[in-house]
């Protein structure tokens, strides 16, 4: 039997009031379980996407199918239940004047019983692992904690898919690590996360599959190494080479695989080929 | 070459806070100098950067001690128009500087400030927009431009002024690769034509590491590490103390070293880490002699 995928994208195409058609017939489908980073230049479509993809916005031609349902038949909290959207600027998400206001809002519109609401939130913040004060002011935390409690309020509403609009935006890298890990750990458990990002490195290092889109069309779709070990198909996109795909290609004589996409991988060939004689010596 | 910025024993406490954020710091920048800002989140880059441009305690209100000088001004106490002149500021976000309602207008807005005849006005858009990669969006509304276009808009803005330093709040951060190689050859292009001083605030290095003059590297206030690239890189920085990742081809290095393998010195371009590895794999020997 052939998994239901989790969002079904078909032939979508969207134009925002003002005329800008900023996603031209994309077609894709989202497994359950998959780790997936959304590439493309600025301006070519991704937010837009996602926002498609979790009902935010209804398509213009096409459908979209969250779990076999047209999302034009269905409301935005229907939507929100199966798929969470976390917004690139935290600002714009958070509103309340508590942490537990903030995090609760989302379970308490989806009707849930008040106690089951308390566990969701404390179980939320667990997981994104901040220790405040539960009636903290959340415009007062800082970037970096301000962006945990925005993943978990929308982690609180427990979907079974999580589309994060560059998390790793504005945040210093060893926060950015420290996010995308919470995101494997959020797989590992099931669920399925897709991240939009600018940054390959950590799309190469996390993720299993790269979609990349280009004005508006989707210009990729495959396995993280497939893609990422394509220099001309990253450079047609805007997207620059990682540094380890460069260097293994300069030194494919010796051994070394052209597809290596992460700093371990690459040290891990290496040692092999130092160790073994593995490939030509010279 | 004069010196563009001078740091003397610089303290800055925000009224609400109990730490200063900026501990006893000095620093010097010479005119011309293409100098990164790294360090993780709330390790007082930011204040700095308001401090050198007198936004802090201008407009933030703050407790400073120590010397600042920008040239001959000094930020604490000059008009916020002279200033101007020396130093100049592209926000992180850059919401925060659009003002106008066109593109065009927000460029040419500080210049017809400053006085300049229409047509050097024109002149200088057409030119920093197309350095920019906005030129043909002259009159789209600055909100209606995507994240990256916004920062490019921001940084186009303050070049059209011609400062004498700029300071750039992690001016790539929200810039895809092509945007990082615009702001790359735009920095390098105003080193070369206006011997601009340039202080960047990074979290990304790769971009620049081949240009950069000097890295300084804050944590909790202070200065933890200062060099060159080289320098910087050649003991291993672990991104989550640090708060930034090293080139990955230094990173490669340092994990090969731990493995045993000798290498001459750590690389921080492709270039010199494949000449270097090769040595390594041709010797077929490197491993584990110590």
């Amino acid at each position: 039997m052939k998994e239901q995928a989790i969002v079904e994208v078909r032939d979508v195409s969207y134009v925002y009031p003002g005329g800008v058609k900023a996603i031209d017939g994309v077609s894709l489908s989202i497994k359950p379980g998959e780790f997936i980073a959304l590439l493309g230049q600025n301006g070519s479509g991704k937010t837009t996407l996602a926002k498609l993809m979790n009902g935010l916005l209804k398509p213009t031609e096409g459908t979209v199918l969250i779990k076999g349902r047209d999302t034009r038949k269905m409301t935005v909290a229907e939507c929100a239940r199966i798929v969470g959207y976390v917004f690139q600027n935290p600002e714009h998400q958070i509103f309340a004047s508590t942490i537990f206001e903030e995090i609760s809002f989302g379970p308490r519109n989806l009707g849930i019983p008040e106690e089951d609401v308390k566990r969701r939130v404390e179980e939320s913040l667990k997981f994104v692992d901040l220790k405040k004060p539960l009636n903290a002011f959340p415009h007062l935390l800082s970037v970096g904690e301000k962006h945990r409690v925005a993943i978990a309020s929308v982690l609180a509403m427990e979907p079974e898919f999580l589309i994060l609009d560059e998390p790793t935006t504005g945040i210093d890298f060893g926060r950015s690590l420290q996010i995308m890990r919470l995101l494997q750990r959020l797989r590992d458990r099931g669920k399925t996360v897709m991240v939009i990002t600018h940054d390959l490195y950590l799309a190469a290092e996390f993720a299993e599959r790269i979609i990349i889109l280009k004005d508006g069309t989707k210009f990729a779709d495959g396995s993280a190494k497939e893609i990422i070990s394509d220099k001309r198909l990253l450079i047609d996109a805007g997207l620059s080479p990682l540094q380890v795909t460069l260097l293994s290609e300069d030194l494919k004589d010796y051994g070394i695989p052209t597809n290596t996409i992460k700093t371990m991988e690459f040290v891990e060939e290496f040692l092999d080929i130092l160790r073994g004689g593995r490939g030509s010596r010279g | 070459m004069g010196t563009a910025i001078r740091i003397d024993d610089l303290w800055v406490r925000y009224r609400e806070e109990e730490d200063y954020a900026v501990k006893g710091l000095s620093l010097r920048i010479d005119e011309g100098e293409f100098v990164i800002l790294m360090g993780p989140s709330g390790c007082g880059k930011t204040t700095l950067c308001y401090t050198i441009m007198g936004i802090i305690p201008r407009v933030i209100k703050a407790e400073v001690k120590g010397s600042v000088k920008v040239f001959d001004l000094d930020p604490l106490t000059a008009s916020p128009t002279d200033l101007a002149k020396y130093v100049t500021i592209v926000f992180q976000n850059p919401e925060m500087q659009l003002v106008t309602t066109s593109v065009y207008e927000e460029v040419a807005f500080p210049l017809e400030n400053f006085g300049l005849p229409k047509d050097e006005i024109e002149r200088r858009v057409k030119e920093v927009l197309e350095v920019v990669g906005l030129s043909g969006l002259e009159n789209r509304s600055p909100a209606s431009l995507s994240g990256g276009q916004k920062q490019a808009l921001a940084i186009a803005s303050v070049l059209a002024l011609r400062p004498r330093v700029i300071i750039l709040d992690e001016p790539t951060s929200q810039l895809d690769p092509q945007g990082t190689k615009r702001v790359t050859d735009l920095i390098l292009k105003l080193r070369k034509e206006f011997d601009t001083t340039i202080l960047a605030v990074e979290h990304r290095i790769e971009w620049a590491v081949e240009y950069v003059d000097r890295i300084v590297v804050m944590n909790e206030g202070r200065i933890v590490l200062e060099g060159d690239p080289k320098e910087v890189f050649s003991r291993e920085i672990r991104p989550e103390r640090a708060g930034f990742r090293p080139p990955q081809v230094s990173e490669i290095a340092y994990n090969l070293m731990r493995s045993g393998v000798n290498l001459p010195t750590i690389p921080i371009s492709l270039r010199e880490a494949s000449s270097i590895l090769r040595g390594v794999l041709d010797e077929g020997a490197g491993h584990s002699r110590s």
